[in-house]
């Protein structure tokens, strides 16, 4: 069954950048779909017009069947808390603990008042100190979180995202700003929630090689067109070299 | 040999173009800046010689008119008892006035996205109340409060609320942008991304800009306690009048003391929110 479904999707900026250009494709409950292409080819809009922090110009995306492009600002809270997402830079507040920052996940799910007076019941707290330990953070919870890691901040913003109970995760570049040994640790961590949890996970990333690992579906965008959507064993290099419109041997992926 | 070689390589004359251009630019802002002074003397009859040359009376003037004597110690209670209360006012004038300017500067955010009219019409009303200069201000108010404390506070409330709007927009939209998103993201109302968000991310910001603005209005409000005849401003207005120069120097160094004091004291907060 498909969660989520972009028919003829097109973006326009300004009236003037064209972003995408008739973007379709569904995924299906439970995959993991990796969205790669060049720096400014449209990833980062596709994972914002999913969860309406960009408004799309034509065409519908339907979420559980639904079309989400025209509701009203109401559903898109509904929407959004259905839908977790993870950032390049982690977009904690920084100047607040760990715990605090994975709380964040539920005010979606709470009144304006108690969620902007940070009242949350035992239940949720006693949720986020779990999180916090399937991902190894159970020391830090208490820590201020410009005292972590950039591998522990990127947990801490998985398990913001766990908190809402996502049924869909959107990673945007979640391990651009990662050392290789902590990209592995988060990449691991979000296969494996998308395995046990059953949450749905899409992501935009720059390594070719970690999308074709990773992933059972790979979505090639070339300046806001789709131009491979397939899985990984089916994306040859010469396929790589159409979607990020290079030759032979000007990609780091042809090295070594 | 070597400059043969430069000579040859494609683009060493751009490059020396480029850097002719920047002293041929250094040049003409130097003249540029120097004949506006010249036109601005002449215009103005201002006699640079004779100026300078009338610095080391007007010292020695100061030296010993402003000098305080032992009348003028005699009023160091007086004086202190009034610079306390031009102290507090400041602190509550900025307080007040970062409340109202934090909240009403929301809307004219562009990372919180809320109305974009209502976020224009806030960046022109906080222009409005920030280029008229509180000495303005004051005088304008003069007509509805008379000399009045209430005077005092709101030419300082209006001018303080105008420059901490615009200072407290730009703090959001650089140091909350990526919270904001991310709290957006996860479903959160703006009630809670102010509070959840952009409070606890931007508060050292924002506290270091009160600072700022108590040290401020400190020192302005002495020149509107002048106008209004109120506070510390009053008293030196009052001493300078009567030509007693000592109480007056009194005054002058009181302020001044206090002023240097409230900004250690702010740089030690710093150091410790930042």
């Amino acid at each position: 069954m498909s969660v989520l479904e972009f028919q003829k999707v097109s973006k326009l900026y300004n009236n003037v950048t064209q972003a995408l250009t008739e973007v379709s494709f569904r995924v299906d409950e439970g995959e993991i779909v990796s969205v790669i292409g060049p720096s400014g080819s449209g990833k980062s809009t596709v994972l914002r017009c999913i969860n309406r922090l960009v408004d799309v110009t034509q065409g519908s995306i339907l979420f559980d069947g639904r079309d989400i492009t025209r509701v009203g600002k109401k559903e898109i809270r509904q929407l959004r808390k259905k839908i977790g997402m993870i950032f390049q830079h982690y977009n904690l507040v920084n100047r607040l603990s760990v715990i605090e920052n994975v709380l964040h996940g539920r005010l979606g799910h709470k009144s304006a008042l108690s969620g902007a007076a940070g009242y949350f019941t035992e239940q949720e707290k006693e949720n986020a100190f779990c999180l916090l330990e399937r991902l190894g953070l159970t020391e830090q919870a208490y820590k201020r979180c410009d005292e972590l890691s950039g591998g522990q901040k990127q947990r801490v913003g998985i398990a913001r995202s766990l908190m809402q109970e996502p049924r869909l995760i959107l990673c945007d570049e979640p391990i651009a700003s990662l050392d290789p040994s902590s990209s592995k640790v988060i990449m691991d961590y979000l296969s494996d929630i998308n395995k046990t949890m059953k949450i749905t996970c899409i992501f935009n990333l720059h390594q070719v090689d970690v999308a074709m690992k990773y992933s059972g579906r790979i979505i090639g965008l070339t300046s806001g067109r789709i131009v491979f959507d397939g899985p990984p064993d089916r994306l040859s290099k010469a396929k790589i070299h159409e979607i990020y419109q290079s030759n032979e041997g000007e990609l780091i992926t042809d090295v070594g | 040999m070597s400059g043969d070689r430069m000579k040859k390589t494609p683009g060493s004359k751009e490059k020396a173009a480029v850097f002719v251009a920047r002293k041929r630019n250094f040049t003409i802002a130097f003249l540029g800046v120097f004949a506006v002074f010249i036109i601005s003397s002449l215009a103005t009859g201002y006699d640079v010689a004779g100026g300078f040359a009338a610095v080391p009376k007007a010292v020695h003037w100061m030296a010993s008119n402003f000098v305080p004597d032992e009348k003028a110690w005699s009023r160091l209670p007086n004086i202190l008892a009034k610079l306390i209360e031009t102290a507090f006012l400041s602190v509550a004038v900025t307080v007040c006035a970062a409340v109202c300017a934090f909240f009403f500067g929301l809307p004219g955010t562009r990372t919180l996205k809320l109305n974009p009219w209502v976020g224009r019409a806030v960046r022109i009303i906080a222009a409005f109340f920030r280029n008229v200069p509180d000495v303005v201000w004051a005088m304008l108010l003069l007509f509805s409060f008379g000399q009045n404390i209430l005077t005092g506070f709101f030419a300082l409330f209006f001018y303080t609320f105008g420059i901490l709007t615009r200072t407290f927009i730009e703090t959001v939209d650089e140091v909350s942008a990526d919270c904001i998103e991310a709290l957006h993201a996860a479903g959160a109302g703006d009630l809670q991304t102010v509070f959840q968000g952009i409070l606890p991310s931007s508060m050292p910001e924002i506290l270091s800009w009160i600072l700022y603005m108590i040290e401020t209005n400190i020192r302005n409000s002495t020149l509107i306690g002048i106008l209004t005849a109120t506070g510390i401003g009053y008293l030196f207005d009052l001493y300078y009048k009567r030509m007693d120069y000592a109480s007056a120097g009194l005054v002058v160094l009181s302020v001044v003391l206090l002023v240097i004091a409230i900004e250690l004291l702010s740089n030690q907060i710093r150091k410790v929110i930042l």
